[in-house]
């Protein structure tokens, strides 16, 4: 047994020997969440000069790994290892690494709070009470999924209907069917994932109703989870009422109008057992918000900067709490660099501000939000700035821009254009500020990105 | 002669592609692929298509009750569901590690995806 790993022994009913008190100790770094966010960033702090020993990551489920455990489908690892990868191979590469140079993590442990100067507590069945006084802190808690309540569908209240990844959780880890019959409401990727996975376990999956005119999905999942299999994509559908009393017996489903309203007359009733929602993630951040962290509206995780720091100095976010991906291998780089800039900071505090300012980023025409929310002047090359298009755009440029006042009125500026076959809002895109580009900043009151654009 | 969309699976990008096919069911063009998988992905596709299949099996002795598993390699995609009972049909015990072969379909090794956390001490 080695740090602050004790897991080891988490099956015994007997305490551990080793047991040791989180109570008023300190850590360097301290990682909330052991998914694929919280072990890059944990690995990349340990890269970046803090001791193994003075990382703690403090996972609240059972193991580490995170949402990775129960994606058992392949498609992880393309980008950073070049094969593709099961969510738990994925997620197992990054805990042998942990396990190897004993980075320090406890598990079955729930963080209570962060307070603004970085004192962490959680408790623990086996560990008791922790309050952990942080050098930095990461954020890494991941996100939830919308669910029933967040719809308004009208009807009775019976079993068989379940958030996706809760069916996804059944299946994969407990082993039990959510139902035999199912309609899929929402073609988020967990939705179509798991079209596939009851079919192939011998469910009949009747259609997957999507409210919007296209998929929040992968193309690529909508071609192998769904038309491999024969399950209809019915776009520009909801269900407007479940049907039965104890389970779930048919949900009644209407093509919706350009406002996204039912259309009358086209109400359909199908016959099922099991409703899914696959209708959005929600960042996690109820300990980002009682830290006082300012939160973004839109992507609903935390205002950052290019280091991924949140508003509060010291306190870094990143992966899914800090905006929904649609990648783990995107999650596992934004998670380097708030991991090294949580290492820097905790080896050598706050860093001096950037005399020449920070610049803020504007999500133009057609462009829902970016991340990060603002850049240090001096820093910006090599900076990559993600964000979400608001529709499916075809030939389209996405143009990078400065906003430069004279006299009082802003202009944005063209800094450079980049053409697109497609943008779609379920594929998140990037662009990195070249040095070039960056040195076009000096004068800029903000960086933009927009569309010059045909909707199609 | 006959074109036909398809959307490569190989990686996120998601590649809408338009295939043209022969009569002799050969692809002879692919148009609106970035890569080169994108071909080889058309070649198979029209040919013999492949998929990975991923599930679980029920382990024995480990602190979870079931495996996450997949195909070492591509299997032919009208083979899902004989796999699938072969995979049902699997019971393991722990240790198991990640890549460990648990089974064989088709000559494609079934393989664990995960190290289990066995019950220690």
């Amino acid at each position: 047994m080695s740090g602050d790993n004790l897991t080891e022994s988490k099956n015994t009913d007997k305490p551990d020997n080793n047991i040791k008190s989180y109570n008023n100790i300190e850590k360097k770094v301290v990682i909330i969440g052991g998914g694929p966010a919280g072990l890059a960033a944990a690995l990349e702090a340990n890269r970046g000069g803090i001791p193994p020993g003075e990382i703690l990551i403090i996972e609240r489920d059972r193991e580490l790994g995170g949402i990775l455990n129960q994606c058992v489908h392949a498609g992880f690892g393309l980008h950073l290892f070049g094969e593709e990868l099961t969510g738990p191979e994925y997620a197992q590469r990054f805990i042998d690494e942990i396990k190897a140079k004993k980075i320090g993590y406890v598990t079955d442990s729930m963080v209570l709070s962060v307070s603004p100067d970085r004192t962490v507590t959680f408790i623990s069945p086996r560990l008791g009470f922790g309050r952990i006084a942080a050098g930095a802190v990461v954020l890494a808690m991941g996100c939830r999924e919308r669910t029933r309540g967040a719809l308004n569908i009208p009807g009775s209240r019976p079993a068989g209907i379940f958030s996706a990844g809760t069916a996804q959780h059944y299946v994969n880890i407990d082993g039990y069917m959510p139902g035999n019959r199912v309609v899929i409401l929402g073609s988020g990727d967990i939705g179509l994932i798991m079209a596939r996975r009851m079919t192939l376990e011998g469910a009949e999956v009747r259609c997957v109703c999507e409210i919007m005119p296209y998929s929040g999905g992968l193309a690529r999942n909508i071609a192998q989870c769904l038309d491999d299999f024969g399950i209809p994509l019915l776009l520009s559908h909801t269900v407007t009422e479940i049907r039965g009393r104890e389970r779930v017996e048919g949900v009644v489903v209407s093509r919706v109008d350009e406002n996204l309203r039912p259309v009358p007359g086209t109400e359909r009733y199908i016959e099922c057992d099991t409703l899914l929602l696959s209708v959005g993630l929600i960042p996690e951040n109820e300990l980002t918000r009682e830290a006082g962290i300012e939160i973004d509206r839109v992507t609903g995780g935390a205002v950052v900067n290019q280091d991924m720091e949140t508003s509060v100095e010291g306190i870094f976010a990143c992966g899914n709490a800090l905006q929904v991906h649609d990648l783990a291998d995107y999650v596992t780089l934004e998670a380097y660099r708030a991991g090294m800039s949580a290492a820097a900071y905790a080896l050598r505090g706050p860093g001096a501000q950037d005399p020449a300012g920070m610049i803020p980023t504007r999500a133009g025409e057609g462009i829902r939000y970016i991340v990060p929310h603002k850049i240090a002047r001096g820093a910006a090359a090599g900076v990559k700035l993600f964000f979400r298009v608001s529709g499916i755009y075809r030939d389209v440029t996405v143009r990078l821009t400065a906003g430069v006042s004279e006299k009082g009125v802003t202009n944005n500026v063209r800094l450079r254009d980049y053409k697109k076959r497609i943008v779609t809002p379920g594929e998140m895109e990037q662009i990195e500020i070249t040095e070039k580009t960056a040195a076009q900043l000096q004068n800029a009151v903000s960086i933009g990105v927009e569309l010059c654009k045909k909707e199609t | 002669m006959q074109k036909r969309n398809m959307t490569c699976i190989v990686c996120p990008v998601g590649c809408r592609m338009e295939v043209e096919v022969d009569d002799d069911g050969r692809v002879t063009g692919v148009k609106n692929n970035a890569c080169a998988r994108g071909k080889k992905y058309a070649d198979t596709e029209i040919t013999n298509p492949q998929r990975t299949l991923t599930s679980t099996v029920r382990i024995d002795g480990a602190a979870e009750s079931f495996l996450p598993v997949r195909t070492a390699e591509p299997i032919s995609k009208g083979r899902l569901s004989d796999a699938m009972a072969v995979i049902r049909a699997l019971r393991v015990s722990a240790p198991v590690s990640m890549g460990d072969a648990l089974a064989n379909f088709d000559g494609v090794d079934i393989i664990a995806c995960k190290t289990t956390d066995t019950r220690t001490q």
